[in-house]
């Protein structure tokens, strides 16, 4: 009787069949992944994008060139150079990030004493040419400007996990 | 008109491609040239009127029959050099056998007579309102029937032949038995125990596996003989 | 005008072309959406949503693909066979459209309406692996010429049961006429009572187009792309246009033996005619994509295992059940 079953089960393909069912359901599933560019997935308040230079509220830039970050980063990407301003504030005159050596790996924003470089939610920034991704100061700063509500709200939302 | 210069052109390039056939130094080129032949052999037959043949030397000669030479001759490794170095040596008797084979085909056409009524049956090749397939059909299955048959027994004895003298099963090798492996249900290969917490699988037996039937041990000295290739025992 | 393009040259050579382009345009259009089609049902399958930025859904996509490829430079290897290497794409290309000259697409619609109809479609299928055997000899490439031997006795074995399906179908037609066979289906789709021949045939087709699960000779997991690794651009886009329209040849070819080509089931809406074929071939063409979309390979000894030892004695035997059904029926059609 089993010998029949198992017959009957094989001539009549039962198993290809229930192997294209599968796939027919799944056919008309909800799709796993989304419409890119025109649809985002959700990102989290800690993710490691684009880099950007924040400034205080008054528009005076945070950073105080105490080249922490450029001592810390894996990949010396960062390259930092420090001269008093007329007002004898210690501020960078120079500060480049070579994109392309960048590994995203946020010890920076981590060493950073007063949350002036940050990685920001931005991931699109790919470019034509090579010379487009060494970052300097004014990019940096103008990436803070532009990404600065973003950065602030992240900031805020991960600040009780710090 | 158009039937008379399509006729020449198609048994120029048939004769030309035979030649290349024999001719071509790489046996790949003389093999895609002998498909060429065919092709223009083919179109010969369609435009004597003879459609199935004509499809049916496309599908048997070109589709099987040459594709397993080129599959053959594509693995082939041609020493060009040595094929050349017999070359002498070989010419008496080459030349010989191919006298010989000229003398008789000579013979053949000086004796070769037309059947009395062969001009008539060149007018009208297939009976009137028939098509060719079943008038074949019809002189193939009555009064050729016997001669067609033994033609077929012939293929098949040599179709056992060839698999009798080639067919060895080594003992060494192990064959996956498809039926047996499609028909193992998951009960008789999969227990499912239920662990107790904190208990390792030493402690509840070990490993269980289910039996599978082993392959018989060789003999050493068997698996030698059959390694030479005679296969005689 | 009837006149003038049946009777003058010049109009028989006009009508002619004419009928090659309205057969051949639309084929290529099918065969670009084909693969759009592919790539959209692959993706749902796998819960991805696929391509769908060019155009809106993503409906020109086929046509950035043949832009891109048009550009490509042709690459020909060092050491290969030129000749037959630009020789190969183009005569996988050619068979594919050439074998469209029999298919009737409705009653009396057919640019060449044979006797013979039937075996010059099973001619022109299985000329086609010369087109993979050529490729893969001329490249000069190991994985190329894998791919080739393994086509080649990949196609030798499953024609034979194709062969077997054939003959099953002409027994009960009788007639070896395209449009006949459809017309012999008024009544019953040939794939109700020959449905185990139905299967052999269209799973014979998956072979012979090379489609998953029968994808051996291409088998990128294993010998990279098989006969076309060597091929770059235009010369590989011929043999991507030859597989997808013999995809489509192949469909065409089983709607016509078993699913009543032209005719609507159960008689109905005899007025769609071309509509219903378009119909089965798509029902055909995304059952190929499915069963790309859910089988595994086979491995090369299951396959000639399939072929020889379950498909041939199997069709062998249905073929002899089928023609000894007729005959002590007293079914047998009608010949002369």
């Amino acid at each position: 009787m089993a010998f029949i079953d198992r017959t009957a089960r094989s001539l009549l393909l039962g198993e290809l069949l229930a192997g294209l069912g599968l796939t027919l359901r799944y056919f008309f599933k909800q799709k796993a992944t989304i419409n890119y560019p025109y649809e985002k997935g959700p990102i989290s308040p800690r993710f490691k994008g684009e880099h950007a230079l924040r400034r205080y509220p008054n528009g005076e830039e945070r950073c105080i060139a105490c080249k922490l970050c450029e001592a810390i980063c894996p990949a010396q990407a960062i390259t930092i150079e420090a001269e008093p301003r007329s007002d004898g504030s210690r501020r960078t005159t120079r500060y480049d990030i070579d994109m392309t050596k960048c590994i995203y790996c946020g010890l920076c924003e981590e060493a950073c004493p007063v949350d002036a470089i940050v990685e920001g939610p931005n991931f699109e920034f790919a470019t034509e040419t090579r010379e487009e991704l060494l970052y300097n100061k004014d990019k940096l700063l103008a990436n803070g400007d532009r990404w600065e509500p973003e950065i602030a709200r992240r900031l805020e939302l991960d600040a009780p996990y710090r | 008109m158009i039937t008379q210069i399509l006729f020449y052109l198609f048994a120029v390039v048939l004769l030309g491609s035979a030649a290349a056939v024999v001719s071509a130094r790489n046996p790949v080129h003389s093999v895609l040239f002998l498909i060429l032949a065919f092709f223009n052999a083919a179109a010969l037959f369609l435009i004597a009127g003879a459609e199935f043949l004509a499809m049916i030397l496309v599908i048997v000669y070109v589709g099987a029959v040459a594709v397993l030479f080129l599959f053959v001759v594509m693995m082939l490794d041609v020493d060009f050099a040595e094929l050349r170095s017999g070359f002498q040596r070989y010419l008496p008797v080459g030349a010989t056998v191919g006298a010989v084979l000229l003398i008789e085909l000579g013979l053949v056409l000086s004796g070769w007579t037309f059947a009395t009524d062969s001009a008539h049956l060149r007018m009208s090749p297939a009976p009137v309102g028939m098509s060719n397939t079943e008038a074949l059909g019809r002189i193939l299955y009555t009064d050729y029937v016997f001669l067609f048959q033994i033609a077929g027994l012939i293929l098949l004895v040599a179709m056992i032949g060839a698999i009798v003298l080639t067919l060895r099963r080594r003992k060494t090798s192990r064959h996956q038995i498809i039926r047996v492996q499609t028909e193992r249900a998951v009960t008789e290969t999969l227990e499912m125990i239920p662990a107790p917490l904190g208990a390792g699988v030493a402690s509840m037996g070990g490993y269980r596996r289910p039996k599978v039937a082993e392959p018989e041990p060789v003999v050493a000295e068997e698996a030698e003989a059959e390694g030479h290739g005679h296969g005689h025992h | 005008m009837y006149e003038f393009f049946h009777d003058t040259n010049l109009g028989l050579v006009l009508l002619t072309v004419g009928e090659c382009l309205a057969l051949l345009v639309p084929l290529l259009i099918a065969v670009a959406y084909l693969t759009y089609a592919e790539r959209k049902v692959l993706a749902a399958i796998q819960l991805r949503k696929g391509p769908n930025v060019v155009g809106p859904f993503g409906l020109l996509q086929p046509f950035a693909d043949a832009l891109k490829m048009l550009t490509k430079e042709t690459i020909i290897p060092s050491g290969s066979n030129r000749v037959l290497f630009l020789l190969a794409p183009m005569l996988t290309f050619l068979l594919a459209m050439l074998a469209w000259a029999v298919i009737p697409v409705n009653a009396g619609w057919v640019a060449a309406d044979i006797n013979v109809g039937i075996l010059y479609l099973f001619a022109i299928s299985s000329l086609g692996v010369y087109g993979i055997i050529i490729a893969g000899w001329a490249s000069n490439s190991k994985y190329a010429f894998l791919g080739a031997l393994r086509s080649a006795a990949q196609m030798v074995s499953y024609e034979v049961s194709m062969g077997f399906v054939l003959v099953s179908v002409l027994l009960c037609v009788g007639s070896l006429n395209l449009s006949d066979i459809v017309l012999a289906q008024r009544h019953i789709w040939f794939c109700i009572p020959l449905l185990p021949m139905f299967v052999i045939f269209f799973v014979s087709a998956l072979a012979e187009t090379n489609r998953s699960p029968f994808d051996l000779p291409e088998g990128e997991s294993e010998i990279v792309a098989g006969f076309f690794v060597e091929y770059s651009s235009m010369s590989f886009g011929l043999f991507f246009l030859g597989e997808y329209a013999n995809m489509i040849l192949m469909s065409a070819m089983t709607s016509i033996l078993f699913l009543g080509g032209w005719l609507g089931p159960f008689g109905l809406l005899p007025q769609l005619g071309p509509l219903w074929l378009i119909l089965k071939i798509c029902v055909l063409l995304f059952l190929f994509i499915w069963i790309r979309g859910t089988m595994p390979r086979y491995r090369y000894d299951q396959l000639m295992r399939l072929g020889w030892k379950v498909f041939l004695p199997f069709s062998l035997l249905w073929l002899v059940l089928t023609a000894g059904a007729l005959l002590a029926f007293g079914w047998l059609p009608n010949v002369a």
